[in-house]
């Protein structure tokens, strides 16, 4: 069964932007929404500072769905975490709970009035019929229905954002760390899935020596 | 003795907000926990020009695989000679 998850390589991720434009450009998502975003972490120190590319991670338990006043979240049986815009308040609790900061909320109005909540949908759209204009207009493509993958990790030029199963990208990962040998680190991985770093993405073993110098 | 049951249903009502709800799957009849969405698989596959996976309609296991398959060419180990 998948479960569908997101992870990024801080190793590979060069703060491109690919991934917020694909987002902005294929959801068309309104000024001052950003779903996605790049962050800069470590940022200053010589040689430990690296990229990141946030947004909904689609937590196995996520706060999000338990803060919500109206209940509005659920949970695909992909492992998706989305959300009825019809039920939502814009109280804006689960933004207070996100450790991503991922929802997001349009300013509708003048004094400061908050409308709905926003955010990544992990291109599966919403409570609308699938692939209708009604689903579009509220939460965006829906790329699952289509059999594709989310826009953002598509078109990573680096391939460090990585979505789909999983075990699967989880292998694909375990790949790249064994064949470069270092940079197993993964960020946001341990808080959004419950799962130790390193559980999952084995440290990488020292190549074997030959014996000479 | 009026009072301690005062108390005790006022406690009652003020903690039966801070119930947290199983985060389950639960789909039934076209909806997740009474909100309407469909599965991915529910769908017809596209056409073929536009790039989308093949699956059988309302078959999961094919839309998984077809998904996998996509899911690998993020891989470039793999990816690159096939």
């Amino acid at each position: 069964m998948a479960r569908m998850k997101f992870l990024c390589d801080a190793e590979r991720c060069i703060e491109c932007n690919g991934c917020v434009t694909a987002c902005k450009n294929e959801n068309e998502v309104p000024w001052g929404v950003n779903r996605r975003r790049v962050v800069t972490i470590n940022d200053g120190v010589v040689g430990a500072e690296k990229s990141i590319s946030v947004a909904c991670m689609h937590c196995s338990d996520a706060p999000c769905m338990a803060v919500c006043p109206v209940d509005c979240f659920y949970r695909t049986d992909d492992g998706v975490v989305l959300h009825d815009k019809d039920l939502c308040i814009g109280c804006g609790y689960c933004f207070y709970a996100c450790p991503f900061g991922a929802p997001q909320f349009p300013q509708a109005g003048a004094f400061g009035l908050r409308g709905k909540m926003d955010k990544c949908t992990f291109c599966a759209g919403g409570p609308e019929p699938d692939r209708s204009e009604a689903e579009f207009r509220k939460y965006g493509r829906n790329r699952l229905a289509e059999g594709k993958l989310p826009a953002c990790a598509e078109m990573c030029s680096t391939k460090a954002l990585l979505g789909g199963d999983g075990d699967v990208i989880a292998d694909i990962y375990r790949e790249r760390v064994l064949r470069r040998g270092r940079g197993a680190d993964l960020w946001g991985w341990s808080s959004a899935y419950g799962v130790r770093p390193g559980a999952q993405t084995p440290t990488p073993q020292p190549a074997p020596t030959t014996g000479k110098s | 003795m009026r009072v301690v049951l005062l108390l005790v249903a006022v406690a009652a009502l003020g903690l039966s907000a801070c119930g947290e709800k199983e985060q389950v799957v639960v789909y039934k009849q076209g909806k997740y926990q009474g909100k309407p969405d469909n599965q991915s698989w529910s769908n017809d596959p596209l056409p073929a020009e536009y790039r989308g996976g093949t699956w059988t309609k309302g078959d999961r296991s094919s839309w998984e695989e077809s998904i996998k398959k996509r899911q690998m060419t993020q891989n470039e180990y793999r990816r690159i000679g096939q």
